[in-house]
């Protein structure tokens, strides 16, 4: 089993919006610079003081990789993926749901929020690959 | 040129299970290093290792007899620190603050704690964010960067296995290589099994190994009391604020290595040298990609020529840049990129078993960091 996940001080902000369906990106509230992963301080600036932007969630995958463990056969394998948000950071996750076997590098991904050992969880699906029930018809 | 030298080499035998303790490993290591150059250990006054290295130094000294020490440092990080450890001990003998300083590593890196599992603990925080969706060895955390340099240049994993073959050729010659005598063919390569689908199959893999290390820097003066001493010409380490630990993802272009480009600019600056007058290269691979991103770092080839650079054969014995003459971490061992050091002063002196003719200069790189070794004038 995984063990639940560590939350270090300077990250709870972002499991907390994770937890409300938000992906959250700190930001300077001096320089408004964006930052991925989350630190105190912001490298721009050396300003301490951060709020946090809302991301659109979406984004692109910039490159990707077939993770299986390797002495635990029986775990489902993920795919890992390193998406570019559109607003600029970066961050790693995973691609749910696949529409094919790959190479998904480039491809344009939208979040969607799992329970993922034991939290809300921020994972991708590529674009236009939502299930019908979550597509918002308009 | 540096004003220092590499006085002294020495190391244990690289195995799968040392049978002894490591801190056993350092002590034969170190003092087979200090006798090479010509010293007792009571001539040791200065001491490096790496942050991740658990040898500690006070312990070291009482087996060992050295000192009294007057410097003592480590350089962060993992395969990262061999140069820079190096680095750190030019520094200390071209300041005057100590004059024979030894530089150590050694590990049973796999009848001990294997680099090649998945943690139990995370480390540092900010490795949280890679561990939680699946990066749980290096070997994933370093394909996701590789991934983008196949996708960017259309290189393939067979591409990489191309750079296997030649290291595994060098280590079949290499007595002390782990295979030693067991070159594979490209075939084998392409029929290992997969490590992380699509980048990695088992034989892009640096080795798991038990071994020590040890190299002595001394003051270029000393030089007529070392029996076989070879220049420092220059040493460099860069890091930028856009990496992060061990996860390069926030480069502007993952298909590149800015840190390692930078670190070569800074030695071929400090050196007055340029990529064509590198005769022989020592290049840390954990993973076989990683010399790809390299050469093209150190300009030896443009952005993505790596991949005709090594199909046409330029790494072997007889090619433009003979790299990894002992086999490399694949096919030697991996004692953290500084038995690759070893061999390059090896190169230098004209005692490697896969030497080269008239060797002037040898560069070591170890990821952020790197050296150029060379003759004396």
């Amino acid at each position: 089993m995984d063990e639940p996940r560590r939350v270090a001080p300077d990250d709870a902000f972002f499991w907390a919006g994770a937890a409300d369906g938000r992906l959250l990106i700190q930001r300077c509230a001096d320089c408004a610079t964006l930052r991925h992963p989350p630190a105190p301080m912001c490298g721009a600036c050396g300003s301490l003081r951060w709020d946090t932007a809302e991301s659109s969630g979406r984004g692109r995958i910039v490159t990707w990789i077939t993770s299986v463990h390797p002495n635990r056969p029986d775990e489902a394998p993920r795919i890992v993926i390193l998406v570019q948000l559109d607003e600029g950071t970066r961050l790693v996750s995973n691609l749910i749901d696949p529409p094919h076997d790959g190479p998904y590098d480039d491809l344009p991904v939208v979040v969607e929020f799992r329970d993922d050992r034991g939290a809300r969880t921020p994972l991708f699906r590529v674009a236009g690959s939502e299930t019908p029930s979550l597509r918002v018809d308009s | 040129m540096t004003g220092t030298i590499v006085a002294g080499i020495g190391a244990t035998e690289f195995s799968k299970a040392s049978g002894r303790s490591e801190m056993q490993l350092a002590a034969e290591a170190s003092r087979a290093a200090i006798l090479d150059a010509g010293l007792t250990p009571a001539d040791i006054d200065g001491m490096v290792t790496f942050t991740v290295d658990a040898n500690d130094e006070q312990e070291l000294m009482r087996n060992l007899g050295a000192g009294p020490v007057t410097w003592w440092s480590r350089a962060p990080g993992g395969g990262t620190g061999a140069c820079a450890a190096m680095q750190q001990a030019v520094a200390a003998v071209a300041t005057g603050l100590a004059n024979n300083v030894l530089v150590y590593r050694a590990f049973n890196e796999r009848s001990g704690y294997r680099y090649g599992q998945p943690r139990a603990v995370a480390g540092p925080p900010p490795l949280d964010w890679y561990r939680n969706f699946g990066i749980d060895t290096p070997a994933k955390m370093y394909a996701l960067w590789f991934r983008r340099y196949m996708h960017t240049f259309g290189a393939t994993n067979e591409d990489f296995g191309r750079y296997t073959v030649s290291a595994r050729r060098y280590a079949a010659t290499n007595p002390k290589a782990w295979f030693h005598d067991r070159p594979i063919t490209l075939d084998d390569h392409q029929a290992s099994r997969w490590i992380v689908e699509p980048v990695l199959r088992l034989y892009d893999c640096c080795q798991e190994s038990d071994g020590g290390v040890a190299l002595v820097v001394t003051r270029a003066d000393r030089v007529a009391d070392v029996d076989a001493p070879v220049a420092i010409r220059a040493v460099a380490d860069a890091r930028h604020a856009d990496a992060s630990i061990t996860a390069n993802y926030y480069y502007d272009d993952l298909a590149t290595y800015p840190e390692a480009a930078r670190c070569a600019r800074l030695l071929f600056e400090r050196s007055g040298l340029t990529p064509a007058d590198i005769d022989v290269a020592q290049v840390y691979e954990n993973f076989s990609p990683l010399v790809f991103l390299v050469l093209e770092a150190y300009g030896f080839c443009g952005p993505g020529e790596a991949v005709p650079f090594i199909a046409e054969g330029n790494l072997d014995i007889d090619g433009a840049l003979p790299t990894n003459t002992h086999g490399g971490l694949l096919g030697e061992a991996y004692i953290h990129g500084i038995n690759s050091i070893q061999e390059g002063v090896r190169q230098v002196r004209g005692t490697a078993v896969n030497q080269l003719a008239g060797v002037d200069h040898c560069l070591v790189s170890s990821l952020n960091s790197g050296l150029v070794l060379g003759r004396l004038r």
